[in-house]
């Protein structure tokens, strides 16, 4: 692959609830990003939006952007998805020799729909969607599976909240800074057996914007780039019934081509920062294998060893992960973004020192059907 | 940098009002089937996927995931890309830029809708801004009625001549067995005869003056995927591939209270940016073939001197002269058109598919018989938002 | 199964039902203003782009063409002219109401005076001889007014 990185990024604050409208948040990550990268609008050849119909409550949803997002007289175009494609189109497009630099934003409000519902339109009409599934309902089946099957347990899944939730403190831009502990997550509100409110991501409002520059756009930039290494997107099957939803081969697909690209053997030991999705607590070990950290069943064991902690070898979600803050469609994006401060070394209080390489995931689908991967280095 | 693209295969259902007999996942597969077989490759052989419909026609949300039992995604790099009626010509794009980046060889371009699954005004409706817009929007047909209107009004443009353009489009679509709507009765008739009979039939309800129901565009259940090559392999694939010259679009705009009524700017800049990569100083004169995307038959007029065909209310004169019909200069919609077969979805890559057989020879019945070097298709939909893309003989230099 | 059967096999449709979506969208700080206006003033408000100096109207926060953020209100006029217009004749259910649109009625985009941009709303009149591009109306408020675009009743020709 030749060479394309990240020159600018920009996040809102994630919050419960917002009171600027899609295009305000769109708005506002972008020309973050642009500050970052220190340039203007029309350094940006071309622009991928990121957003989906059901979440926004509007068909075309893309269209309440197209002015926020820069469209004016450029090539434009919208991945209904997890950031993570939209960075992997807008990389695409910059590798194409039509386009030097993309900007690709996502948004989503969702203070603003039922989650429920939204996440319940996912499943087939015909043969599931009656029974009332939703995400969190579906996720509950997979961490039930995943227990079964490897006997991780509610502690183990405890622990990645812990975790998570005690990194999200050292994140101005997360949604929840709160330390808890086990007990605290044992103890919360059950919201799907087996998973309890701690488990679960919160709902959230916010929006994300990156800026990806080829190698002869990078003479518009100042800074340095944090250079894509690797990149790669993989889909599972769709039925729940026909995939096994303790493993994900998906991921493990697409980090086989992602690592491959970057020359990576051995990411537990090369990689210095993973962001990954974590939906809900027990993804977060599951996503554990699929990644190639721990061995299949052993996702468990890797968060008791410490090894994925802040002080740890491989410091998993420094920013807080989705736990603190998932916001939909920007939650692969952000993930991204994430791994790039911690390159830059501008992570603050949350930086892992010395990250010259990481990993940022976003995930697609019910039970994290489709997988996107980004490696990336200085 | 980027590698040469071309279309080397490609498949569609046959366009109908209800497909009761397959649910959006098979009829999503009977076009990739049918494309597969067009380029001679099998699933494996594709390295990624892109699929596009809109969301609320058939109530699903993530139809990437839902579908990728039919679409071949399985295991695949797949998403999905969604821009309103622009989505097929979106997911064109998409694909040509997967293949063009050099990261995938073959990548299939899917587009699809079941439209009987919903109430198309309806779910069209809420494309539009909730605070001001959808309170008073009649859906589609009223957004283009305005601009007919305008249209009308700036040049002295007539009912005939919008009638006259829905008689090609019904004529050019009796020479598609994959169109939606044959008006096998029109056959053999003339066209001063045919154009008489629609503005003066009584059954052809007016919907919003000047639309009548035969300037309108169906409602149809369809699918059509696409195969797009890069250079390493695309001649390997097809005796004649179909090149991706060059490729633009404008989506501009975000209410319909801004836009300019008078010039369908996002065509006109599209196009002029496609020209200007492509080389191309005279479009009536070096492209063969045109693919419009023509949502109603005024379209057929104003349109085609935005994109520079011809001058400002000289649309008209084109129709009338015969240029555009299937022994003309320029051929426009050998097809039948939008107006013939309009599975959202799916419309506007059927736009390029149709552009891309020309090319390749391989249109049977509809193939425009001059020589074709240069194939124009083009992506309509949202807040009048435009795709242009220029498909080619020669491999680009 | 026999030919036969398969001759038979009626082909099913599974309905949504009474499925609804239900969603609480942000007007946003310039678009509230312009509600507010609306409902307690009957007054009507464009913004201004501090660059290209366009009146947009409604309100909204970024000029697309300048990508600058704007935040001068201005007032535009409830009167203004007719840009582009049709007689809506088709029957279809309006999603905001699960009710059937009554039909005729003109639906008009207005440049009220003062303003760049055109507002799309409806006419007091489905009479194509007098509903014309280049005709003259002024907004009809409700007595009571909520704080949505349909505080404005109608245009009326004048």
């Amino acid at each position: 692959m030749e060479k394309v990185g990240i020159v600018g990024v920009g996040q809102t604050k994630y919050e419960r609830k917002k009171e600027d409208t899609f295009a305000e948040l769109v708005f506002e990550a972008c020309t973050g990003a642009l500050a970052d990268a220190g340039v203007g609008i029309e350094d940006i050849d071309n622009v991928v939006t990121v957003s989906n119909d059901f979440w926004d409550g509007r068909t075309i949803s893309s269209m309440a952007v197209m002015d926020a997002a820069g469209s004016w007289d450029k090539d434009i175009s919208t991945v209904e998805g997890d950031g993570v494609f939209g960075a992997m189109y807008g990389m695409m497009r910059a590798l194409s020799g039509s386009f030097d630099t993309t900007l690709v934003v996502a948004h989503v409000k969702g203070s603003e729909g039922n989650m429920n519902l939204i996440t319940n339109a996912m499943f087939d009409p015909i043969f599931q969607r009656q029974l009332g599934i939703d995400a969190t309902s579906s996720a509950a089946l997979q961490a039930r599976s995943y227990m079964e099957k490897t006997g991780a347990t509610e502690e183990d899944f405890a622990r990645v909240s812990v975790k998570n939730h005690g990194n999200g403190v050292n994140n101005p831009f997360a949604q929840i800074q709160k330390k808890i502990s086990v007990d605290d997550v044992m103890k919360s509100r059950k919201i799907s057996e087996p998973l309890k409110l701690f488990d679960c991501s919160p709902i959230t409002d916010g929006a994300a914007a990156i800026v990806i520059s080829n190698e002869k756009g990078m003479k518009r930039f100042k800074k340095d780039p944090v250079w894509i290494l690797g990149a790669a997107h993989i889909s599972d099957s769709y039925t729940l019934g026909y995939r096994d939803l303790t493993s994900s081969p998906a991921l493990e697909a697409a980090v086989k081509k992602a690592y491959g690209m970057a020359g990576i053997t051995d990411p537990l030991k090369e990689l210095d920062v993973v962001e990954l999705a974590d939906v809900y607590s027990y993804m977060e070990l599951l996503w554990y294998e699929g990644l190639g950290l721990a061995p299949k069943g052993k996702g468990a064991d890797l968060i008791r060893s410490g090894a994925t902690a802040m002080d740890g070898d491989l410091p998993v979600n420094p920013s807080g992960g989705l736990l603190c803050a998932h916001p939909v469609l920007v939650a692969g994006l952000a993930r991204i973004i994430e791994a790039t401060l911690q390159i830059r070394g501008e992570a603050g209080d949350r930086q892992v020192k010395g990250a010259n390489k990481a990993l940022a995931h976003g995930i697609n689908g019910p039970c994290g059907q489709a997988h996107g991967v980004f490696v990336l280095g200085s | 940098m980027g590698k040469r693209v071309a279309v080397v295969g490609f498949g569609q259902t046959i366009g109908r009002s209800s497909r009761k007999d397959v649910n959006g996942v098979e009829i999503i597969n009977e076009a990739v089937v049918a494309a597969l077989a067009d380029a001679e490759l099998t699933i494996d052989d594709i390295d990624a996927i892109v699929i596009g419909n809109m969301d609320h026609f058939e109530g699903i949300n993530y139809v990437d995931s839902w579908s990728v039992e039919g679409s071949g995604g399985v295991m695949k790099p797949i998403f999905k890309v969604t821009t309103g009626g622009t989505t097929g010509s979106s997911v064109a794009m998409c694909a040509y830029y997967h293949a063009a980046s050099g990261m995938f060889d073959r990548v299939l371009a899917i587009g699809w809708e079941k439209n009987s699954e919903s109430d198309t005004t309806g779910a069209i409706i809420t494309a539009f801004d909730p605070f001001w817009e959808r309170p008073n929007i009649g859906g589609a047909i009223a957004g283009l009625a305005v601009e007919a209107s305008k249209y009308m009004s700036n040049y002295g443009v007539t009912e005939r001549d919008g009638a006259r353009v829905a008689v090609r489009e019904r004529l050019h679509a009796l020479n598609n067995p994959y169109a939606h709507l044959h008006q096998e009765w029109m056959k053999g008739m003339e066209v001063d005869q045919l154009v008489e009979l629609l503005v003066t039939s009584e059954q052809n309800q007016v919907l919003a003056y000047p639309l009548r129901m035969s300037d309108m565009c169906p409602r149809t259940d369809g699918a059509a995927a696409v195969v797009f090559a890069s250079e390493d392999v695309a001649e390997k694939i097809a005796p004649i591939p179909a090149w991706v010259v060059a490729t633009a679009n404008r989506h501009d705009y975000v209410y319909l209270g801004d836009l300019n009524w008078d010039v369908n700017e996002t065509l006109r800049d599209a196009s002029r940016k496609v020209f200007e990569k492509a080389g191309i100083k005279e479009p009536l004169k070096e492209i063969d073939v045109c693919e419009l995307y023509m949502p109603y038959s005024y379209a057929g007029l104003k349109w085609m001197e935005n994109i520079g065909f011809c001058g400002p209310g000289e649309g008209p004169k084109l129709l009338w002269d015969g240029t555009t019909d299937m022994d003309g200069e320029l051929p426009v919609n050998p097809s039948g058109g939008v107006m013939s077969y309009n599975a959202i979805g799916a419309t506007a890559l059927i736009r390029v598919g149709e552009a891309a057989i020309q090319v390749m020879r391989k249109a049977g019945t509809r193939q425009v018989q001059k020589d074709v070097n240069y194939a124009l298709s083009t992506g309509f939909g949202g807040c009048s938002w435009a795709d242009v893309m220029l498909l080619g003989k020669n491999k680009p230099a | 199964m026999t030919n036969q059967e398969e001759k038979k096999q009626e082909l099913l449709t599974v309905t949504s039902g009474e499925m609804y979506q239900p969603y609480n969208w942000s007007a946003g700080s310039r678009g509230s203003r312009f509600l507010t206006e609306l409902k307690e003033n009957k007054r009507l408000f464009g913004i201004k782009c501090p660059k290209c100096g366009r009146v947009y109207v409604p309100p909204r926060k970024v000029c697309g063409r300048c990508y600058v953020a704007m935040d001068e209100l201005v007032p535009v006029s409830d009167e203004g002219e007719i840009v582009v217009c049709a007689i809506i004749e088709f029957g279809f259910v309006d999603p905001a109401t699960g009710v059937q649109r009554p039909v005729p009625y003109g639906y008009i985009f207005v440049r009220l005076d003062g303003a760049d941009t055109t507002l799309p709303h409806f006419c007091n009149s489905a009479d194509p001889e007098k509903v014309k591009v280049g005709a003259r109306v002024k907004a009809v408020f409700e007595d009571e007014r909520k704080g949505t675009l349909m505080d404005i009743r109608h245009f009326e020709l004048i």
